[in-house]
């Protein structure tokens, strides 16, 4: 089990620098393929999703860089990106993997979305070849153990996005979100995310500022919108009912003077402002302005997780689930470790064992039907005599934290490296069979 | 017999009561139907009381506690207007209690009556009793939506898990309801006045602008047109509707007090 997994999501890192790392999914085979090549990885796999992107491979030693291949990748320095990082291996991240898909480490936890996304990563990381035997089980496993948890845990009641989460918001202060405006200020995936929950719940036009001119233009007509120049941002915003705002700016760019500008021009009808920018766009000053109603990124969660308490404990049993599957999991995987090993140092042996019958056959010439019967015993018996030690150490350290250091040495002792890979393949592919039936 | 009804429908309205005190803290479906159902079977028997009275002829009519009857069953059939638009109940929390206190008022036995036996242009009187407590009824609901804006807002504001899940209806909608009781209860509060100065001027040949109820009136009155114009000018709403709201309804509740106190607008046992 060499699992290794790094990546950023809501928790470690702003929403700028998810947005550097974000994956477009036109690219997404690549970046499979190119990690896939990637010294020291056998298996890859990339889950790029507004809230997280994480890189999960199986490694020849267990020790990729990772990091490094990040870098490379997303032309990032090391000092921007590396604070923002976790990493995991073999069992922390088999446990991460089982959260992930779980919705346990979501945004909204007990959201659905993100089992869907994660299988399309693996469908496509699956049909570049970059995942096979050990991911592959990986990722089995982990769909079945999100679908545990959402029968057997009532985390996923409820559930509800981000942008529906606004959306509903959005109508308990307008009612029907019929003929309503909406103002995107700096295009970017979450915001418009929102905008299109918004406007399928009826919103009537869009306006879309940005910083670079160009990109509030795509996505303006994306929307079939109008796009509006950065420096008439003030001018223009009363117009809006909504405004969704992600700017990068580090300091608040709508503050407590707009708003009383918004609200006169707006003759004081309500504005809502949901605020998905990591620092905050909208001002504290402004957010308290009677008419003013602005929810940024912890709020919306907040808005969320309405039944905390149930799903508290909801969470604390799909947790304990989880941890029961780890286990589960590590355990079969180390069994699987073990077994091609065993297989082909049996082979190995046995084909010395032929190539020595025969060496003696050609210098003692015909033998007869006893003697062939005599030494056929005595060479097994030696064999299995030998074997036996090995075996079981082998069985036993399956079951504990040794087992690949164990299995390095064997393989190493007998030179086992190709034929292993090749069996260990073809008992993944047993196994896969094994538990669709 | 009128009583009888009237105290029919109480009982029904109590059960209105019992949703306001609920609603405020819990939200259930059931219960608002329930409601729903008692305040119309309410309403049944309260028309009938109404309609008993009517046939007992005009000056009846101008019994205190007749009129609080008829007050209460005009705010009734507001809120059931707004129900059929905007299919919530939530402004019974505020229509409910006020409905019961008066229906209760209304219900008990002693009837002081208006001093209207001078009066000369009856028709002018009737007129002037149901405009002006049509005005009242649309101020009650009016008040209340402002009461329950605030309370919404507020909500909302303080962005906890329950603003999601509240029994409050949007914002905006609260505010339409307020803003629409509003334009619609102005004109009749006007008319009303202005048909209880003829009344006056037939009666007594001038009108005392000095009479507290009268004077009470015109500041209630004066009071509802600054509502209507800040609402309309300058889309006021949230805390400063609310305490405009507040005075108005306050102004509306001297201008009923002076009843006891005015010399040309009382009552007598």
């Amino acid at each position: 089990m060499r699992f290794q997994l790094i990546g950023v999501n809501h928790k470690s890192a702003p929403l700028e620098v998810r947005e550097r790392l974000a994956i477009p999914e036109s690219r997404l085979p690549d970046t499979c393929r190119d990690l896939a090549a990637y010294p020291g990885i056998e298996e890859a796999m990339v889950i790029s999703t507004c809230n997280r992107v994480e890189i999960v491979t199986h490694t020849t030693n267990g020790a990729a860089d990772l990091r490094g291949f990040l870098h490379e990748h997303f032309h990032l320095e090391a000092e921007e990106l590396d604070p923002h990082l976790y990493e995991f291996r073999e069992k922390d991240a088999v446990r991460h993997i089982f959260r992930v898909a779980s919705s346990l480490d979501s945004m909204v936890v007990g959201e659905a979305q993100i089992l869907g996304q994660v299988k399309e990563a693996y469908a496509t990381a699956r049909a570049v070849g970059a995942v096979r035997g050990q991911l592959d089980q990986l990722f089995s496993r982990a769909f079945a153990v999100a679908k545990r948890v959402r029968t057997e845990t009532a985390v996923g009641s409820s559930s509800v996005s981000i942008a529906s989460v606004a959306v509903e918001l959005a109508k308990k202060i307008f009612g029907t979100l019929e003929g309503k405006t909406v103002f995107i200020v700096g295009a970017g995936k979450m915001s418009e995310l929102a905008a299109r929950h918004l406007m399928a719940h009826g919103c009537a036009s869009i306006f879309v500022a940005n910083r670079t001119y160009d990109r509030a233009i795509g996505l303006a007509q994306k929307f079939n919108g109008q796009a509006i120049k950065f420096e008439d941002l003030y001018n223009t915003c009363d117009r809006a009912d909504i405004v969704i705002t992600s700017t990068g700016a580090p300091h608040a760019i709508f503050r407590r003077e707009h708003g009383e500008q918004f609200l006169a021009r707006r003759k004081n009808r309500p504005m809502f402002f949901i605020d998905i920018a990591v620092p905050r766009d909208v001002s504290q000053d402004m957010a308290k302005l009677d008419g003013i109603f602005a929810y940024d990124i912890d709020d919306l969660q907040q808005a969320v997780s309405t039944h905390v308490a149930d799903r508290r404990k909801e969470a604390e049993r799909a947790e304990a689930i989880i941890s029961s599957e780890v286990e589960k999991f590590e355990a079969r995987i180390s069994t699987l470790d073990v077994v091609p090993t065993i297989v082909s140092l049996q082979d190995h042996l046995e084909t010395i064992r032929q190539a020595e019958i025969d060496r003696v056959r050609g210098r003692m010439g015909q033998l007869t039907p006893e003697q062939e019967i005599a030494i056929e015993a005595l060479t097994r018996g030696i064999i299995n005599k030998v074997m036996h030690t090995p075996i079981t150490t082998l069985k036993t350290a399956a079951k504990e934290s040794e087992a690949t250091t164990v299995v390095d040495v064997v393989r190493r002792l007998f030179n086992l490296r190709d034929k292993d890979k090749e069996a260990a393949h073809a008992a993944a592919k047993k196994d896969e069979v094994g538990t669709r039936q | 017999m009128s009583l009888l009804w009237l105290r029919f429908a109480l009982a029904c309205y109590f059960i209105g009561l019992v949703y306001a005190f609920v609603a405020l803290s819990r939200t259930s479906d059931l219960f608002s139907r329930i409601a729903l159902h008692a305040a119309s079977l309410g309403m049944v028997f309260h028309f009938v009381s109404l309609v008993e009275l009517f046939l007992g002829g005009p000056v009846v009519w101008a019994s205190v506690h007749n009129g609080e009857s008829l007050l209460a069953f005009l705010s009734m059939t507001f809120f059931m207007v707004i129900y059929a638009i905007y299919k919530t109940t939530s402004p019974g929390v505020v229509v409910f209690p006020v409905v019961f206190f008066l229906t209760f008022v209304a219900a008990v036995d002693e009837q002081p009556v208006l001093l209207t036996q001078f009066v000369s242009h009856k028709g002018w009187l009737i007129a002037h009793i149901i405009l002006i407590f049509t005005g009242y009824a649309a101020l009650v609901l009016s008040f209340g939506a402002s009461l329950l804006y605030l309370l919404q807002e507020r909500r909302l504001k303080a962005k906890k898990a329950t603003s999601l899940i509240s029994f409050l209806p949007a914002l905006e909608v609260i505010d339409q309801i307020g803003y629409r009781s509003l334009l619609l209860g102005f004109p009749f509060m006007t008319l009303g006045l202005l048909t209880g100065s003829v009344v006056a001027v037939t009666t007594y040949g001038h009108v005392d602008f000095l009479d507290p109820k009268i004077l009470l009136s015109l500041l209630m009155w004066a009071v509802y047109m600054v509502m209507v114009f800040t609402r309309w000018n300058s889309g006021w709403r949230g805390r400063r509707a609310a305490v405009l709201a507040t005075f108005a309804f306050i102004a509306a509740l001297a201008a009923w007090a002076a009843n006891y106190f005015s010399a040309i607008h009382r009552f007598a046992s």
